[in-house]
């Protein structure tokens, strides 16, 4: 059998943004007929490379080739003009429109006079024809997720697209939802191309998900840093292949870890600094995003957390700082730090939780963990500037403030010419400094961080992962999650993978494995080594 | 194209100052044509307006009197704009804080014997603070509570206030002997803010003129304010607010809380506004009152950049604009047209200039680079 033919090829893509490259000599080949998965960690290019394909960026360099033309795609309009259509994550639809309006809304035809009865019967028979249910006249406001997203899908198909892009096509939708939008899918590539009615047409979808790439896809590229690692046959590779892959094996610097300080012992190492029992949160779509998961973190321990982006590590970490409503279970933190007593802080006020001595660095540095816009030193003092020395009564005290920013800024090596500098002009590897500085300081030695090195470049890792490593050294409890396999490896000493909510087993950092744990995250097995966490103390 | 647009990394001091002078600048030259075009010699009317608004002792309080109320209403807005809660209501907070500073002076006086004196003033101006409170309370409720959109709400409850006064001094507060003119009684005496040409412990800056004690309340208003945003843990709660809702609530402040707070002390500012204008300057409840003065609020504390000095400063050169073009009304027989043509002009220069203090233009020669999100 002769291989089906390239619907599209992009060669040697390129492309960067101030600071950082999205692309780097990209290599795409998409049959007809095919459903081909783009498999990736957040900010590895995937979307980038998309864009491009679909007119929304130019590339530095590279070649585009559809149906074995080479086509130079200016503008989304090119794109579409050459049956490339782009389903964004994030719909563009006008809600108060029908199905119908939508459709049509930014053709040019029909120049002058719209008939919207035949607009809809067209969309009824083309509809019907992949097996659509598709209501011409309803508001889009009056529709699911699911059902928008088909409407979206619709939209490219009444444009002739041959092929078309998702982008993250199941994030917003039901596991019943996505089984549907596979069997549409399939339906779709059976269709012959309206432009090259030998070929089929194409699909390629955009996911960080090991289990629709296995479900989906026929092929899957992986792309990590902006490269290609790999272009694989889904039937003859598996979800702990397609995870080392995506993760990668980057350099590790081997960090060994500090001794503990004389005062950290064996005894107090046992101690429970902060735990979740049983907990419950939904995600910001209402659907259950953590379910059930029990932890214990202790002293002198950093207990890692892997798995694979959007499996609840976000929201689990929101809700243990309070940030986030638990529907179930609880939340006991060590109010005070290791001396205090274990309280149970479900639900309590983000004020309460910060009081009681637990920090956390959040994913989002600039989003949620700085202002953007104030001085380094005002971004410092955000969880210490209710007490002295930082305020007196009502008043801040400057002196003391700026004593205190110009301590942290030397003990934490911040780079910044001052500490009146607006935070947001520092560079990331700063940025993260600045946050453990202060969580480090108004915590009590306990910590949740959520990917503290995404985005940073060697050295800053470095000094982040060193910097945790001392507060272990010292005795602190810390629960880090993080999607950098390596990263968990050489500081944790255990790693808890969580997979759609659960926790499905706790290795110890050094017996663990890249392909268990790889395995783990895929929602693979439960790992045999450990009881998935310490009985509950009483 | 070869010339870009970027945001500036850092506020330019030069730019700060440059702008909005260059902006007046334009702005004049503008008018100029158009005075020029309807026959009138521009130089000659800048000169009668700058006359009219600092040309003498009298027309420099008229000025300060003109500006006291914008100061409040400045002040009021600024703080809640810090925050991002866009308070379009304080011209009903001004109308409410008028209305409890005159039934205080008008019917409380009479039924509590020791208000007298300066107790009658100060319970006046704490009438009128919280009534400019409880009005902003509702749109700052109802934001915080259900999250209902407070630029409307607060715009809406501007015709209630305002309709509100008007009932009263065309209904049940009309004075019987005003020979029907719409109003209340005179305030007693006690209820009168002194004029500073009366105050004989102050050294004589006017020896004429109605500019009276408001100024000096709204001058402490500013000071404490600033104080407030500047040096307090709550002006840094609001700092962060107003930059990071998400931040601010990761460092565990009450965005509720402070929402409430914020909304009591810039109604209050504006219902200061009310009180400032009845026992300062028209010693009863009367039509022109509410002229607007909560709206240009907004275009002060912008212009100011929500700093309460800032506000001091600008509310005055408005204040200026205003107060001279009404003079070349009258000593130049212009027609009101004219001073309002001039008005908009400057407002609209200078509010175009502040672009250049956010952004500037490069030339980045022939091939621009692409501005892509990452």
């Amino acid at each position: 059998m002769t291989t089906p033919p390239l619907a599209v090829e992009m060669r040697g893509i390129t492309k960067t943004f101030p600071g950082v490259v999205a692309n780097a000599d990209v290599h795409l080949a998409v049959r007809a007929g095919e459903i081909h998965a783009l498999l990736g960690e957040n900010g590895a290019g995937k979307s980038t490379l998309m864009n491009i394909l679909a007119g929304l960026y130019r590339p530095d360099a590279g070649e585009i080739w559809l149906h074995g033309q080479r086509v130079e795609i200016h503008s989304p309009a090119d794109a579409i003009r050459l049956g490339v259509g782009m389903v964004h994550q994030h719909f563009k639809l006008v809600e108060t429109l029908t199905v119908a309006e939508n459709v049509i809304l930014g053709l040019k035809e029909p120049a002058f006079r719209l008939d919207m009865k035949q607009v809809a019967a067209e969309i009824q028979t083309l509809a019907q024809r992949y097996k659509l249910d598709l209501d011409p006249n309803a508001y889009i406001w009056q529709l699911s997720v699911g059902e928008q997203q088909r409407v979206e899908i619709f939209k490219m198909l009444y444009r002739n697209a041959d092929i078309l892009i998702l982008d993250e096509p199941t994030a917003v939708l039901t596991p019943q939802e996505s089984e549907e939008l596979g069997h549409t899918l399939r339906r779709m590539i059976q269709e012959p191309a309206v432009r090259h009615p030998s070929a089929q047409k194409a699909i390629i979808f955009i996911t960080h998900k090991l289990d629709e790439v296995i479900e989906f896809s026929d092929r899957v590229t992986v792309l990590r840093n902006g490269r290609v690692e790999a272009t694989l046959n889904t039937a003859e590779t598996t979800k702990a292949e397609l995870a080392r892959l995506m993760v990668g094996r980057t350099v590790l610097f081997r960090l060994e870890k500090p001794p503990f300080e004389p005062h950290v012992t064996e005894e107090m190492r046992r101690e429970v600094l902060f735990a979740v029992r049983d907990l419950h949160a939904l995600n910001d779509k209402g659907l259950p995003a953590v379910r059930g998961v029990t932890l214990e973190v202790h002293a002198g321990e950093i207990l890692g957390i892997a798995g694979v982006a959007g499996n609840g590590q976000r929201e689990l970490a929101q809700t243990i700082a309070g940030l986030r409503r638990a529907t179930k279970g609880q939340v006991l933190v060590r109010c005070g730090g290791p001396d205090g007593k274990l309280e149970d802080v479900t639900n309590r006020a983000p004020q309460e939780i910060i009081e009681s001595g637990l920090g956390y660095v959040p994913a989002n540095r600039l989003g949620t963990g700085l202002v953007g816009n104030l001085p380094v030193s005002s971004n410092l003092i955000l969880k210490g500037y209710r007490k002295a020395p930082l305020s007196r009564g009502p008043f801040l005290d400057r002196t003391s403030i700026g004593q205190f920013a110009s301590r942290l800024i030397s003990a934490f090596q911040i780079v910044t010419p001052s500490a009146d500098r607006p935070v947001r002009l520092l560079s990331g590897g700063n940025l993260q400094k600045v946050i453990l500085a202060r969580e480090i300081t108004a915590g009590k030695a306990m910590m949740v961080a959520v990917n503290p090195t995404r985005g940073l470049d060697v050295g800053a890792t470095e000094s982040v992962q060193r910097t945790l490593l001392e507060q272990r050294a010292k005795g602190a409890g810390i629960l880090l999650i993080s999607e950098d396999l390596d990263e968990l490896m050489s500081i944790c000493d255990r790693i808890a993978v969580m997979f759609e909510g659960q926790i499905v087993g706790i290795v110890p950092a050094d017996k663990a494995s890249r392909e268990e744990l790889g395995l783990m995250m895929a929602g693979g097995h439960q790992a045999p080594t450990e009881e998935v966490a310490h009985a509950p103390a009483n | 194209m070869p010339l870009q647009i970027e945001p500036r990394l850092a506020p330019s001091r030069l730019a700060n100052v440059l702008a909005p002078l260059v902006a007046i600048v334009l702005a004049l030259l503008f008018s100029g044509i158009l005075l020029v075009a309807v026959g009138v010699d521009p130089l000659e009317t800048y000169r009668a307006m700058l006359r009219g608004a600092f040309g003498s002792a009298y027309a420099i309080s008229e000025t300060l009197v003109r500006a006291t109320p914008l100061m409040f209403t400045g002040l009021a807005v600024s703080i809640a704009f810090r925050m991002l809660f866009w308070n379009i209501g304080a011209e009903g907070q001004l109308a409410m804080g008028a209305f409890a500073a005159s039934g205080v002076a008008l019917f409380l006086s009479q039924s509590v014997p020791w208000l007298k004196g300066p107790a009658l003033l100060l319970a006046m101006a704490l009438a009128a603070f919280a009534a400019g409170a409880v009005w902003g309370l509702i749109p700052g409720s109802l934001k915080a509570f259900l999250g209902v959109n407070e630029i409307i709400t607060s715009l809406m409850l501007n015709y209630v206030a305002i309709l509100w006064i008007q009932y009263l001094y065309y209904g049940p507060w009309k004075d019987p002997q005003g020979f029907g003119f719409p109003g209340t009684a005179r305030f007693p005496d006690d209820a009168v803010l002194p004029r500073l040409k009366d105050t004989a412990w102050l050294p004589q800056l006017f020896d004429t003129g109605r500019v009276h004690w408001g100024l000096f309340l709204a001058i402490v208003a500013a000071v404490l304010l600033w104080l407030v945003l500047d040096r307090t843990r709550w002006g840094y709660e609001i700092k962060v607010i107003g930059e990071n809702p998400r931040a601010a609530r990761y460092a565990g402040m009450n965005i509720v809380r402070n929402i409430l707070l914020v909304m009591i002390v810039s109604g209050g500012l504006a219902g200061l506004a009310g009180f400032s204008q009845v026992a300062g300057i028209s010693y009863r409840l009367q039509q022109g009152i509410v002229v607007g003065d909560g709206y240009t609020a907004i275009i002060v504390a912008w212009l100011a950049r929500l700093n309460p000095f800032g506000v001091l400063l600008v509310a005055t050169l408005l204040a200026a604009l205003f107060v001279g073009g009404d003079q070349i009304q009258i000593t130049m027989g212009l027609p009101a047209a004219v001073a309002q043509v001039l008005q908009g002009a400057i407002l609209f220069f200078v509010l175009a200039s502040s672009f250049f203090t956010q952004y500037r233009i490069r030339w980045t020669g022939r091939r621009a680079a692409v501005v892509g999100e990452q």
